[in-house]
């Protein structure tokens, strides 16, 4: 390798995505069935679709403002004091950014100073944290554990919590676990979050996909709102992933300075896809609806599978992952993974690829087809009883 | 009830065991549950949507507007009755607008479905005239586009 003394040595030192190695050897392969997959399988709702060509067709493809369109920007507080009756501010409270990801990277880089502490309860989004190290930060791991379904809970937060934690990622409903937070699970994080001033940032990309209840997001309550970030998306309500479309939530003064990193990174986001993402927020609720039910329906499907052929999985309430032990096989995850991989062409995630927490889980996507899942899931019975 | 119903109308031929671990209830329960609707009449039949065309079988079908008056006490529904028992008649419905009902009519060919509005529809009692369109090219049946490959987005193998 080349230029490795010469260049950052943070980023020289990031770990590869294990998912990046996973899909670079199952790539190599023919006909590979996966369920590998963390995007939905829905094509973009029609509408949607059709307000992007529009917005072309009309030459709508200037830069806009850097916080994003006006119209999305009022359409996204409707929508969250709408379906999560959370109050913002059209021109003061958002930033249209390009998909979760950036989001994320912007208000990371824009509250950490050099060596503060973030505490990321894990397994966890492969992104947090390689950006929170980038952004001059410190991860430190707070394990979500099977027996707690995978929720956060206050003994576990007060034991990693020092004079140097800044901030707090929380995402729920959860990537890889599929975990969920109750208003009765927040209200007992909510004091300690609030005794310790933490800058609370919630990736609630899969709320739209909770299946018990409704979403609740953190920003419901008061007494730390101005605190907390909100980090949201068009990719998975509404089936959206290639448009590059998300935002953020917060409050005005950490909004005024977010600005300045987005705006000199990246100036806007997508114009076309801005306008695409104003249908989405407008129109879009009969789109969620549909999506949510067929997910459900898949989640119940493959839990009960799962469990049928021998591996023990929790029913999630939340995204289109389900995260099942592996353990009974005596396997590590990635040697699992990579058996299956060689052995029957299936691909999974490895659990451990979402931190040292999943190790001895392997994560699988239902957004799939009951056919797909269906042809997977026996070759993985398969390979299970060998 | 709603759920399991847009699970069949979108495909009938799903296996109980499939809809029972879809819905995450038991067999029984699903079986038990498609017995009643059938028998409440709200499951009504099923059927195979079918592209005619493709399957180089000649048919012809139309799209008939027809007028007539409403009979004192029955109103439209016996006049309905009458038409809907020819079996030439594959869909009817009361609509609002210019006529009063508007037919499907499936025949072997023109022919056939020309002698059955010019001797059978139109001189049935009550009915005033009528408007025949013959369908020319299906594209969409029942949820269903026949052109294949209309979509093609593709997602890579593993992502985050
Ligand atoms: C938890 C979580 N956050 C954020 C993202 C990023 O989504 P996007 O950048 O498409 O909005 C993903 C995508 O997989 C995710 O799983």
């Amino acid at each position: 390798m080349m230029f490795e003394e010469e260049i950052n040595q943070v980023v020289r030192y990031i770990k590869p995505s294990g998912i990046r190695k996973f899909f670079d050897i199952a790539k190599t392969r023919k006909n590979v069935i996966s369920l590998g997959v963390g995007e939905p399988d829905f094509i973009t709702p029609w509408h949607i679709r059709e307000a992007a060509i529009y917005a072309i067709e009309k030459g709508r493809t200037f830069y806009t403002g850097n916080k994003g369109l006006l119209e999305l920007r009022i359409g996204i507080c409707n929508y969250y004091k709408r379906r999560f009756n959370i109050s913002y501010d059209p021109e003061a409270n958002v930033i249209v950014t390009v998909g979760g990801s950036e989001a994320i990277d912007i208000i990371l880089r824009t509250v950490l100073k050099p060596g503060d502490e973030v505490i990321l309860p894990t397994p966890a989004y492969v992104a947090y944290a390689a950006i929170i190290e980038m952004a001059g930060g410190k991860v430190v791991e707070t394990e979500l554990t099977e027996e707690n379904e995978f929720k956060l809970t206050p003994e576990a937060l007060s034991k990693v919590i020092t004079d140097k934690t800044k901030a707090i990622i929380l995402n729920f409903p959860g990537n890889p676990t599929g975990g969920i937070m109750t208003r009765e699970d927040y209200a007992k994080i909510v004091p300690i979050l609030k005794e310790h001033d933490l800058f609370v940032i919630t990736d609630e990309i899969y709320a739209e996909l909770t299946y018990e209840g409704k979403h609740v997001s953190i920003a419901e309550f008061d007494e730390i709102k101005d605190r907390v970030v909100v980090i949201n998306g068009f990719s998975k309500a509404y089936s959206m992933t290639g448009y590059r479309v998300g935002y953020i939530l917060a409050h005005k003064d950490i909004v005024s300075m977010a600005l300045k990193i987005h705006q000199y990174t990246i100036m806007c986001a997508t114009t076309p896809s801005q306008y695409a993402a104003i249908e989405a927020v407008n129109n879009g609720d009969n789109d969620i609806e549909v999506m949510f039910t067929s997910f459900k329906q898949r989640r119940n499907y493959i839990v009960k599978e799962l469990n049928r052929i021998g591996l023990k999985t929790h029913m999630p309430m939340g995204a289109f992952y389900v995260f099942p032990s592996i353990k009974i096989t005596g396997l590590k995850s990635e040697e699992f993974c990579e058996k299956l991989l060689n052995e029957e062409n299936l691909a999974l995630v490895p659990g451990n690829a979402f931190g040292e927490a999943g190790e001895g889980y392997v994560r699988i996507s239902y957004a799939y087809s009951l056919d797909e899942i269906k042809q997977a899931l026996a070759k993985l019975e398969n390979f299970i009883n060998k | 009830m709603k759920e399991l119903l847009t699970l069949l109308e979108n495909n009938a031929r799903y296996e109980i065991k499939d809809l029972a671990a879809l819905l995450n209830e038991s067999e029984e329960a699903v079986t038990d549950e498609i017995r009643a609707l059938e028998e409440r009449n709200i499951i009504a039949g099923y059927h195979t949507i079918i592209n005619w065309d493709k399957a180089d079988t000649e048919i012809s079908k139309a799209i008939i507007f027809v007028n007539c008056v409403p009979e004192r006490e029955s109103g439209y529904d016996k006049i309905a009755r009458k038409i809907a028992r020819f079996p030439e008649v594959d869909s009817l419905c009361l609509i609002s607008g210019k006529a009063e009902f508007l037919l499907q009519v499936n025949g072997r060919n023109m022919r056939e479905v020309s002698n059955f509005v010019a001797h059978k529809l139109a001189p049935t009692e009550g009915v005033n005239g009528t408007e025949t369109m013959f369908i020319l090219k299906e594209y969409k049946s029942n949820g269903v586009c026949f052109e294949e490959n209309t979509e093609d987005g593709e997602r890579l193998i593993v992502t985050p």
